[in-house]
């Protein structure tokens, strides 16, 4: 067994790439839910919105890449508010079957063959990331060390990219959240009515939530694909939109840095589990392929059980997460 | 009539339907400023109802309401608030998951820093956030809740709750105060430092309305009392016409028949 | 924990209901079944028809088709062929294309050849699509011909009528405890994985898998003895799922919308559990898996097809009486409309939310079954679910004549749609129906008017 393979990969996961977009991603549904208490089940979609706003726009409208960047913020700004403007009326759980299915509609329409001229169907859209690695002061091939972790030049460069934006969103946040601001959101979080009686028009901010944290969704679905250099439909699924929400609670919805912790905690957990599985010796793994049908396929599998299995014993039994305190759980309304 | 004798609120012809029936049916109201008005009746008569309608968490079918001499039938409950008029709830929404303080500087209207992109920017909105938190300092004194100042409302008993979503209510600087039902669930001693904030409100230029169900407080600072049963207005006057109403006392006899009256709790 | 009669009673008016549904029918679907109940080695099979100019399926006679190494077939008066394999594996299958009649032709020239992988315990149909100068590509086939309306309505009800049956579980669910019930669509997944492996293990193997062996033995059951055990086991893990799971929760008052991503997370955990253990690769059930559509008033349906949507109607029918007519039933209703109501009255609120979850995981694993006949896949539920939703919603979130109505309206809609939009797009109009829904009338068609904001 190569432990020092394990912990290479573990410690890199502790702040690879993965983290930065699913960290991202969560940043902006604790701005939804976390704070405000809307419940979306959506934040997939607009993960691919920034997705494909950047690769269509370079794609089929042949547009500079930054300009494409740009566009797919407005977008996902715009899908935020058509999306909005009808639903946030509606109470929590309906809300969330709404989310689901526009983020479902927007993953069959982007992969179907209707629409492959723009985004490319099922197989998506690569070949648009280009100007961003241009960039790059560190060689996309090559392997950079620093102590435990290790990366190729590429990534070194999203991760530096991608942390900076992070932190700078993420301090945005704490800061939004320190305001007036978001001491509004925060009564319309806990009774809406209270906050009306009060003079705030919480329909207005409701929308505000929905657009910030849509728009902080997409961000991460930009820098996913930066990454990846590729957009596919099929990535943005319901099973990551659960994947985020696990990681919300993990860290606690409703405080400032739970996100970045919860996404740190939940990869590096992962790649470990998995890493060690596949380094068992050949004899020990083929024991627990014949009783517990472990096999390379099922390794990448327990993942899924992993978050399906957290999620609920979060829910029931730790809903503040980590660091959330009883008094402040956002999951206890009726 | 002066501009001070006007009444500051009026509701003509208000009709609200529910599934076939008229729960409020209300032909003619008008509440005098800076009084204190109690509206009475007994449960079902669509006093909550109607309070709802005045404050526009509900529509109304049929009717008019004026403020100030201005039209308000349909305006949101939260642009009420900046025309001055606030109420409270009957089921208390102190919010639970704010501090006190934070609770009452929620109240003030007209916050820079409630605005998005100021919001980012605490050089524009630190100084009024400063003033206002000596303002609801000032109140949670009157209050008497200063000790409670940076716990958690969840942490309060049910009485001091109702106290702070009075305090904060006070905090949108109202001259229309609309109190659901003040008094149920609070004990004994609060309740009578809530009935001395009340009766001082007038003293302050503003008008009170509430709903309650306890005579006695009624007459302990009713200025005028507003019967209401089945949805309509069965009588109005002062709390001691209104003890000895046949009407009044028909209705309430309507749900204590065979009670000796003088043994009934009025409600 | 003793049942009372009614219950009992009711139980067995919905057990000789499915026997005799099966029974009735079953006759019809084994006859013009393909294979017989026992596998005794393995094959590669397909049907090489094309369709005409009038739109009729013609089957092709004489065609060869051939495994190097292993053995040919040539297809008969039908169009069917089977190439016996000896084990399971990958295949590379060749057609001869100089055996196609004047006229026909493969519609990709160049795939003269496809490659298969059989698994262990069926065999695996292949497609060679032909076409002829007459065949008009399907997306842009005429539409709106009365043949293919009432084709479409066809398909429309058969859809309809399975996903009600997973509805009405999800809808009383949600009217008995105010939860929407994600894990739904692993109920009705267990469904078909149940009916696949009794069918092709039987009940020792099944069970033996179940408890822990790893490799499943034993002789497969028939298909409809096979879907009954699976309605069973749908109903066992209902129960389970609210005894272990969701009771607790509620009386430690877990606030619902927590419940909520607790049924998420069951969902996503059942989900890749069943992946784990059945594996990604979809396989088919090893009675009835392929048939050739019968004609009938230009329409076209399988005996197989036909058979369970007459069961779905029998089963809905039972279920209707027994939510009208049983003590069970009657309490079932009551809770779902007003719970505090229901309770004052002297209902037993907690038997009657474990009888929902017993029904209702039955009901869907039944539909899963129905929805396996395709393919079986780990996945089944979930592609559906959305579907599952849009019904209940359209309908009323529960009620139980709402979501067999809003089942068969979307059922209708989505196949109707496909004489517009593209039919890979199909599933988005109940999206987009969920959607509107939940905009313009909440409450649903049947539902009543609650706190929506």
């Amino acid at each position: 067994m190569d432990w020092g393979f394990i912990f290479e990969r573990s410690f890199s996961a502790m702040i690879g790439p993965e983290v930065v977009v699913y960290a991202l991603a969560a940043v902006g549904l604790n701005v939804h839910f976390g704070y405000t208490g809307l419940m979306n089940f959506g934040q997939v979609g607009f993960m691919a919105a920034g997705a494909y706003g950047v690769g269509v726009s370079v794609y089929w409208l042949g547009w500079n890449f930054w300009v494409g960047i740009i566009f797919a913020f407005v977008y996902a700004g715009v899908l935020a508010l058509l999306l909005g403007l009808p639903t946030l009326r509606l109470r929590a759980d309906y809300l969330s079957l709404v989310t689901i299915a526009a983020s479902e509609t927007i993953r069959l329409l982007a992969r179907s063959r209707v629409m492959r001229p723009i985004t490319g169907g099922v197989e998506g859209v690569n070949q648009f990331a280009g100007p961003f690695y241009d960039l790059s002061p560190f060689e996309l091939g090559q392997f950079y060390s620093f102590g435990p972790f290790k990366y190729l030049g590429r990534d070194v460069w999203v991760l530096l990219v991608g942390w900076t934006l992070l932190i700078l969103i993420t301090l945005m946040v704490r800061q939004l959240m320190r305001s007036p601001w978001g001491r509004t959101l925060r009564a319309i979080r806990e009774d809406e009515d209270a906050a009306r009686a009060l003079g705030k028009n919480s329909y207005f901010y409701k929308m505000q939530s929905l657009m910030l944290g849509g728009i902080i969704g997409a961000v991460a679905g930009v820098l996913q694909v930066i990454q990846k250099a590729s957009v596919q439909a099929d990535t943005f699924n319901p099973v990551i939109t659960f994947t985020i929400w696990t990681i919300l609670i993990i860290g606690g919805p409703g405080r400032v840095w739970s996100p970045i912790i919860g996404s740190s905690i939940y990869w590096t957990l992962i790649v470990f589990i998995e890493n060690t599985l596949r380094q068992l010796p050949p004899d020990v793994r083929s024991t627990l392929e014949d009783t517990v049908q472990l096999s390379d396929f099922n390794i990448s599998m327990l993942r899924f059980i992993l978050v399906g299995l957290g999620l609920m014993l979060l829910a029931r039994f730790r809903p503040q997460g980590i660091f959330g305190s009883r008094e402040e759980m956002a999951l206890d309304r009726r | 009539m002066t501009d001070a004798d006007q009444p500051i609120l009026v509701a003509t012809g208000v009709v609200k339907t529910f599934g076939g029936l008229r729960a409020v049916d209300v032909e003619q109201l008008e509440i005098r400023r800076n009084k204190i008005t109690a509206l009475i009746g007994p449960n079902g008569a669509g006093k909550t109802t109607f309070f709802n309608l005045l404050t526009g968490f509900d529509r109304v079918d049929e009717g008019e309401i004026r403020f100030d001499g201005k039209v308000i039938t349909g305006t949101p409950p939260h642009r009420l608030a900046a025309k001055g008029m606030v109420r409270t709830f009957q089921l208390t929404k102190a919010l639970a998951k704010l501090s006190t303080i934070e609770n009452m500087k929620l109240g003030a209207l007209g916050q820079r820093g409630e605005k998005f992109w100021a919001a980012l920017i605490p050089g524009s909105w630190t100084k009024q956030e400063e003033e206002i938190e000596q303002r609801a300092d000032a109140v949670l004194q009157r209050f008497n809740l200063t000790h409670m100042r940076d716990e958690y409302a969840g942490t309060m008993s049910g009485g001091q709750r109702k106290l702070l979503e009075m305090a904060r209510a006070l905090m949108t600087d109202p001259r229309l105060v609309m109190l659901d039902e003040p008094m149920a669930g609070v004990n004994p001693a609060l309740a009578q430092s809530l009935l001395e904030l009340i009766k001082a409100l007038p003293g302050e230029g503003r008008t009170v309305i509430f709903v309650e169900h306890n005579m006695d407080v009624v007459q302990e600072i009713a200025d005028w009392v507003v019967v209401m049963a089945e949805g309509r207005i069965i009588a109005q006057g002062t709390p001691a016409e209104i003890k000895t109403n046949k009407a009044v006392v028909d209705a309430y006899l309507g749900a204590h028949h065979g009670e000796d009256l003088s043994q009934v709790e009025l409600s | 924990m003793t049942m009372s009669k009614s219950r009992w009673s009711a139980r067995l008016v919905l057990g000789l209901t499915l026997g005799a549904g099966f029974g009735l029918v079953g006759g019809a679907g084994q006859s013009a079944a393909l294979m017989e109940a026992v596998q005794e080695d393995l094959g590669v099979i397909g049907t090489l028809q094309y369709t005409d100019a009038t739109g009729a399926k013609v089957f092709i006679e004489g065609v060869e088709l051939s495994i190097d190494d292993v053995g040919g077939a040539t297809t008969d008066k039908d169009g069917n062929f089977r190439i016996p394999v000896s084990s399971p594996g990958e295949y590379s299958i060749t057609l001869n294309t100089a055996t196609l009649p004047e006229g026909v032709t493969l519609k990709d020239p160049s795939r003269t050849n496809l490659v298969v992988t059989v698994s262990e315990n069926a065999d695996q149909r292949i497609i060679f699509p032909l076409i002829t100068a007459d065949t008009v590509l399907e997306v842009s086939e005429s539409s709106f011909s009365v043949r293919r309306v009432s084709q479409l309505t066809l398909e429309g009800l058969k859809l309809g009528l399975y996903l009600a049956m997973a509805s009405i579980g999800l809808s009383l669910i949600f009217g008995t405890t105010g939860l929407v019930n994600f894990a739904h669509a692993e109920l009705i997944t267990w469904g078909t994985l149940m009916a696949y492996f009794f069918n092709i293990y039987g009940l020792v193997g099944t069970f033996g898998f179940l408890a822990g062996w790893p490799a499943p033995f034993g002789a497969g059951v028939n298909f409809i003895v096979a879907t009954g055990l699976a309605a069973v086991m749908g109903g066992v893990l209902g129960y389970v799922l609210n005894r272990v799971v969701f009771r607790p929760a509620r009386n430690s008052g877990v606030s619902l919308l927590a419940q909520m991503v607790m049924t998420i997370g069951m969902a996503i955990l059942l989900r890749y559990v069943f992946v784990y253990f059945f594996g990604s690769r979809y396989r088919v059930y090893k009675d009835y898996a392929s048939q050739r559509a019968n004609s009938f008033l230009g329409m076209e349906l399988t005996s197989r097809d036909a058979a369970a949507m007459v069961v779905s109607i029998i089963i809905l029918i039972a279920v209707g009486i027994g939510l009208n007519r049983t003590r069970t039933g009657r309490a079932m209703r009551a809770v779902s409309d007003n719970r505090d109501l229901a309770e004052s009255s002297g209902i037993n609120v907690e038997r009657v939310i474990a009888q929902v979850w017993i029904f209702g995981g039955a009901l869907a694993a039944l539909s899963g079954t129905f929805f396996g006949f395709d393919t079986v896949k780990w996945d089944i539920g979930a592609r559906i679910l959305l579907l599952v939703f849009a019904a209940v919603t359209l309908g009323g979130l529960g009620t139980s004549y709402g979501a067999l109505v809003g089942a068969l309206m979307v059922g209708i809609a989505i196949n109707w749609s496909t004489l517009v939009i593209d039919p890979e797009l199909k599933n988005m109009t109940a999206l987009v129906m969920l959607i509107l829904a939940l905009l313009l009338r909440p409450q649903g068609i049947l539902g009543q008017k609650q706190r929506i904001g």
